[in-house]
């Protein structure tokens, strides 16, 4: 029985973390979102402007994370971020640039881009080779990756997904070619190599948080409360756990 | 279209995320997600069309590096041919395979390497603040205190600090972070099985 309720409690979970999510949603609809400032993401919401005014273009490399496992997550992130950069820059002289390292991730780059084309209203503008695979394994795609930063006339590099350390060469190349470096990934490895390589990197929970930071809308700024709920939640279930294990050892 | 393919989206989401939790999904989810395994490796197929049209379109345009795109369509296209007619089993294709493409890696690994030092030592051009200090001191005592010496580790920084560093206040931070994708993670994948975020089927 009581192995029963511990299997349904995950579900409990996120039916509470998604009643949550719709509610918060609702009720952020009209009043305008108040975030804590993020240097990453306040760059590159400058970068956005930047790169459109000075004829460049935005590379975004999401990474080579799969779908169809556990880490899709950030994937799915960087999907929704590079919805708003596309509706953002289509109508650029340059236009955004997306990479992945996955195929699955790839067809829904091409798809991305092309909503946020259309939804600028300039879909006779896009152009499927604006979202690339640009190699199969970590390393093919990091050299993919890093023969467009390099050649493709882009200002600004922004890594949101899953990346190893072989993302440090992604960076290495960039930083050559003094092109502005945001990065964000889900791997812990990745994560310190963007922390040495890049001025402004996005740690843990940072990287779901750009879509918000750009504006995407409520349910993105809804989402943000509900992780700052659930993180409280997990901190009280830990402290208590600790309290109640130092309480029967006494 | 666009509201079909969200139900069948979000239908297809339900299921999956049931099946983990009731018995009777369960054949519905293994199903769902061989049909999704099926449909990833067409996507490779897709992915490699995508990457020798991007190149193809850059030796079109004489664009910088081009010869770079031209040699990588040759050496995509000569694989795929002597790889069907051959067999992937074949010396010759094993020969690539160990001669080219692991040597190519290792050397990139190996460029990592040099990356990643470089990163290092200019860290603090980069991030002169406390977190790079920070950052810089514990990577320093981390490499020596796992340096293979010939007289064994050094004392305190080999037996004391780097044990303490890596197993408590490492993992403390590396469980922290992961804990806060986990959350992300989650509030993203609702976001799309709701279909508020939806990375299909247009605009």
């Amino acid at each position: 029985m009581i192995a029963q309720v511990l299997k349904l409690f995950p579900l409990v979970v996120i039916v509470f973390a998604a009643f949550l999510l719709l509610a918060i949603t609702l009720w952020k609809r009209n009043s305008p979102a108040k975030l804590r400032d993020i240097p990453a993401l306040t760059r590159l919401y400058r970068m956005l402007g930047l790169s459109v005014e000075d004829g460049t273009r935005l590379h975004i490399s999401l990474g080579d994370g799969n779908l169809l496992d556990a880490r899709g997550g950030s994937a799915l992130a960087g999907l929704a971020t590079l919805r708003i950069i596309a509706e953002k820059t289509s109508v650029s002289d340059m236009p955004a640039i997306a990479s992945s390292g996955d195929p699955l991730l790839g067809l829904l780059t091409q798809d991305t881009l092309q909503a946020g084309y259309q939804a600028a209203g300039v879909d006779e503008m896009y152009s499927p080779t604006t979202g690339r695979v640009t190699g199969l394994s970590p390393f093919g795609f990091a050299a993919g990756a890093m023969h467009i930063s390099r050649n493709e006339k882009v200002s600004t590099t922004l890594m949101l997904g899953q990346f190893g350390p072989e993302v440090a060469l992604i960076a290495d190349s960039s930083d050559r070619d003094s092109i502005t470096m945001i990065g964000a990934s889900d791997h812990l490895s990745g994560q310190a190599v963007l922390f040495a390589n890049t001025q402004d990197a996005l740690i843990g929970e940072e990287l779901f948080a750009a879509g918000a930071y750009l504006g995407a809308g409520a349910a993105h700024t809804a989402s943000l409360t509900v992780q700052d709920i659930l993180r409280w939640l997990v901190i009280a279930t830990l402290l208590g756990g600790a309290a109640i294990k130092l309480v029967g050892t006494i | 279209m666009r509201v079909f393919t969200a139900v069948i989206a979000i239908a297809t989401g339900v299921l999956i995320l049931l099946g983990y939790f009731f018995e009777p999904f369960a054949i519905v989810q293994t199903l769902l997600l061989n049909w999704a395994i099926i449909l990833a490796s067409v996507a490779a197929l897709v992915g490699i069309f995508n990457l020798i049209t991007v190149h193809m379109d850059k030796i079109r345009r004489g664009e910088k590096g081009s010869t770079y795109s031209a040699l990588l369509v040759i050496g995509l296209v000569a694989t795929l041919f002597f790889g069907i007619l051959l067999r992937p089993q074949h010396s010759a294709m094993q020969m690539v395979l160990n001669g080219i493409i692991i040597p190519a890696e290792a050397a990139l690994l190996g460029l990592l390497t040099i990356s990643l030092l470089y990163a290092a030592i200019r860290l603090l051009r980069r991030r002169a603040d406390m977190m790079g200090i920070v950052f810089l001191v514990t990577a320093t005592l981390l490499f020596l205190g796992s340096a293979t010496l010939p007289f064994g580790d050094i004392p305190v920084i080999g037996t004391l600090i780097r044990p303490w560093v890596s197993q408590i206040l490492a993992l403390g931070g590396a469980r922290g972070i992961l804990i806060g994708v986990a959350l992300g993670t989650l509030t993203t994948g609702l976001r799309v099985l709701f279909g508020i975020d939806r990375p299909y089927g247009g605009q």
